[in-house]
């Protein structure tokens, strides 16, 4: 943007991400106003996939790829030895999808909460396991198709709610807990250099819409994202010590079709007499979390 | 300085001198007394490392990956499920060329479960890059320890110290534990040439597709290959500086004319040399060759070694299931490779702890010279078989 500092590059053009991408914008957005030097850990997933197809590497930042389920103990080892050098100035980030960070890297995220490592984790949000091709993870939220999950004549997609990553993370007692979206940028920024500003465990949960794995088109993927959260269904929320010290109000929200009816993975809601009754039920998901957060 | 150690202690002892700046790990019998040690040591202010308590071997084995990628020397330990537990981390440590040293206090491997030793899980992870050595005895264990840390940052590859689960990790023996200044001028400090540092951004852990990922696993195995000359210098090296020989591929204890030589790895050894003895007494040839370093196989030395020597009675304490013993058929292969021809009798031998004892190994060797060919499961209970049957 005209008059804005020159940013840091962190992930440079070139990758191999798809059109519309919300996770390399969310990436950008997240790590491009960090300041500080830093060394980032990433999971297995799109987002180390489209970016480092050797020989190529889209990032002018230290970075590692270790292992799926492992990233933040990687994480922390890199954290361990930065103190060992002496060099407390290095901040560590760990990049994960929601798979590698609620189900199979859960473990040992939860392990680098509680032993108070300092690390910002991020989590990037696209509610399904997209890299091995949309299979459902513990964030697909309830009745989203999937390949796993898969819309037929007796079952209407996912059954289960997202798992609540943040509680999770403010239950380990973890200091700086949010959540983001790709669709508010300004308010993604502001998160990561609060984060920053603090040391220990964080952790930031970013919403971050996939046209190939919701079936949408590219670009709609800031629009789409700004609709979770106008609905309800993705609140903004900070957690600072445990107490909720922010919360993007909703003086407009939109019912939840509007966020829905954009997407092919709820197009089955559409079409029969139970897909009504589960958009009734998703309205009531979004409802619940307006009275549970005050939105 | 001559002490009477536990052994784990002996070897805490040791690691604590070779300075690393991480330690992570997660409890496991019979590895435990060792990381125990040196968080005492930690916690007393008299070694300068974080001690990561974490939670599962998984996340100890990652936490090392991400310490040695930042460019600090890092230690890890475990036995049995938590090898196996590792077996992803420890692949990728490898693929990563990280110089990891890792402690196997080697144990059995469930089901059915079963805490005593056997060599089992050091050898499920064989094929994963790592250079895997084996102590005989605590002495052996000490000075691999120190020549790990010297052979790994050499190579740029990880190293396993094996060692076996209480019978040596929980023995008391003497052992002469080098001094501070002897290890540091026999191990200088980590200087990586690869590491994650802000003012030279480097990219670790990349996909590669499959026109480069063949290149990739072929350098590693020789680098694996060729980590058999560093050995070789480290041991040299160490019998130089601290004036006793350890480590290396193997070495031969036998008659010129041996017609009998028994073959093993670890504190079974101690054994198969009392009976090699007892044997000579009695006026039978037998010798011994001991495996130091399974990983890289040191097939060359050990199929030119003893040519005259007709048969090999190969004691392993671990099968792989529906072919055998595995360093029975490594060795086939080494000779069969050279044209060498011999007899090689594999015996499963002490699996979960089971005793072996002189009398045994003694008396496999008569059946041998009268005909045995193996595979021997050496000291099954026949009735307890019948009773229980095998299918
Ligand atoms: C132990 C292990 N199990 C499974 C896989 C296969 N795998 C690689 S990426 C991936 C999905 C990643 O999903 P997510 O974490 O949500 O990230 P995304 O690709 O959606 O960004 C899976 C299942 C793996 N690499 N390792
Ligand atoms: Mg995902």
């Amino acid at each position: 943007m005209p008059g804005e500092k020159l940013r840091l590059r962190v992930l440079t053009p070139g990758h191999r991400a798809c059109q519309g991408c919300g996770q390399a914008l969310g990436v950008r957005l997240a790590l491009e106003r960090v300041e500080v030097p830093f060394i980032v850990a990433n999971a297995t997933g799109c987002l180390e996939v489209f970016s480092t197809a050797y020989p190529y590497s889209s990032w002018a930042v230290p970075w590692i790829h270790s292992l799926f389920e492992n990233t933040a103990a990687v994480a922390s080892g890199i954290s361990a030895a930065l103190r060992a050098l002496g060099r407390g100035e290095v901040r560590v980030i760990a990049l994960g999808g929601d798979g590698g960070t609620a189900d199979i890297g859960l473990q040992a995220l939860s392990g680098m909460f509680e032993r108070g490592d300092d690390v910002l984790y991020i989590c990037y949000d696209n509610e399904a396991y997209m890299n091995t091709g949309v299979q459902r993870s513990g964030l697909t939220p309830p009745y989203a198709r999937t390949t796993t999950s898969p819309a037929g004549r007796v079952r209407l997609g996912n059954v289960r709610p997202k798992k609540d990553m943040l509680s999770i993370a403010v239950a380990h007692g973890v200091g700086y807990a949010a959540t983001a979206s790709i669709g508010y940028p300004k308010d993604l920024e502001r998160k990561v250099q609060k984060a920053m500003g603090r040391r220990g465990p964080r952790y930031l949960h970013i919403h971050a819409p996939c046209p190939l794995g919701w079936g949408f088109e590219p670009e709609k993927t800031v629009e789409i994202a700004q609709l979770a959260v106008q609905t309800g269904l993705f609140p903004l929320v900070e957690i600072e010590d445990g107490v909720v010290t922010g919360v993007r109000k909703l003086p407009k929200r939109l019912p939840v079709e509007e966020y829905l009816k954009h997407q092919s993975r709820f197009a089955h809601l559409f079409t029969s007499e139970e897909g009504r009754k589960a958009i009734a039920e998703i309205q009531a998901i979004a409802d619940a979390n307006v009275a549970r957060y005050g939105l | 300085m001559w002490t009477v150690l536990e052994g784990s202690v002996a070897i805490a002892e040791a690691v604590r001198r070779c300075r690393p700046r991480v330690i992570s790990a997660y409890p496991i019998t019979p590895q435990t007394h060792i990381v125990e040690h040196l968080a005492r040591l930690a916690a007393d202010g008299e070694l300068d490392a974080e001690v990561v308590n974490v939670e599962s071997e998984h996340s100890a084995a990652s936490v090392v990956l991400g310490a040695v990628a930042t460019g600090v020397r890092a230690y890890t330990a475990t036995s049995s499920q938590g090898l196996l537990l590792m077996a992803e981390v420890l692949y990728n440590i490898a693929g990563l060329r990280l110089p990891v040293v890792l402690t196997c206090a080697n144990r059995a491997v469930s089901s059915p479960i079963n805490i005593w030793n056997d060599h089992q899980d050091a050898m499920a992870v064989r094929d994963s890059g790592w250079i895997q050595l084996f102590a005989e005895d605590n002495q052996e264990a000490v000075d691999l320890h120190i020549q790990a840390y010297r052979i790994a940052e050499l190579t740029r590859l990880p190293v396993m110290v094996n060692v076996d689960g209480f019978v040596l990790t929980h023995a008391y023996e003497p052992v002469d534990l080098p001094d501070q200044e002897e290890v540091d001028a026999f191990l200088p400090p980590f200087e990586p040439k690869v590491r994650l540092d802000p003012d030279h951004p480097l990219t670790l852990g990349m996909l590669a597709e499959p026109h480069v990922y063949m290149e990739a696993r072929y350098a590693l195995n020789e680098a694996v290959l060729g980590s058999k000359e560093v050995i070789l210098q480290v041991q040299r090296e160490f019998q130089e500086r601290f004036g006793r020989s350890s480590g290396g591929l193997i070495s031969v204890d036998a008659p010129e004319d041996a017609e009998i030589v028994f073959v093993a790895m670890g504190s079974v050894l101690g054994t198969i040399r009392e009976a090699a003895e007892s044997l000579r007494h009695r006026g039978i040839r037998a010798g011994v060759l001991k495996v130091t370093c399974f990983r890289p196989f040191p097939g060359e030395a050990i199929a030119s070694a003893l040519r005259g020597t007709p048969r090999f009675i190969v004691l392993e304490k671990a099968l792989s299931m529906g072919s055998g013993g595995i360093l029975a058929n490594e060795m086939r292969a080494a000779f069969y490779e050279r044209d060498r021809r011999a007899e090689i009798i594999s015996v499963i031998a002490g699996l979960g702890g089971r005793d072996v004892t002189v009398a045994q190994i003694e008396e496999v060797a008569q059946a041998v010279l009268q005909g045995e060919r193996g595979p021997v499961f050496l000291g099954l209970d026949q009735r307890l078989l019948a009773r229980e049957g095998t299918s």
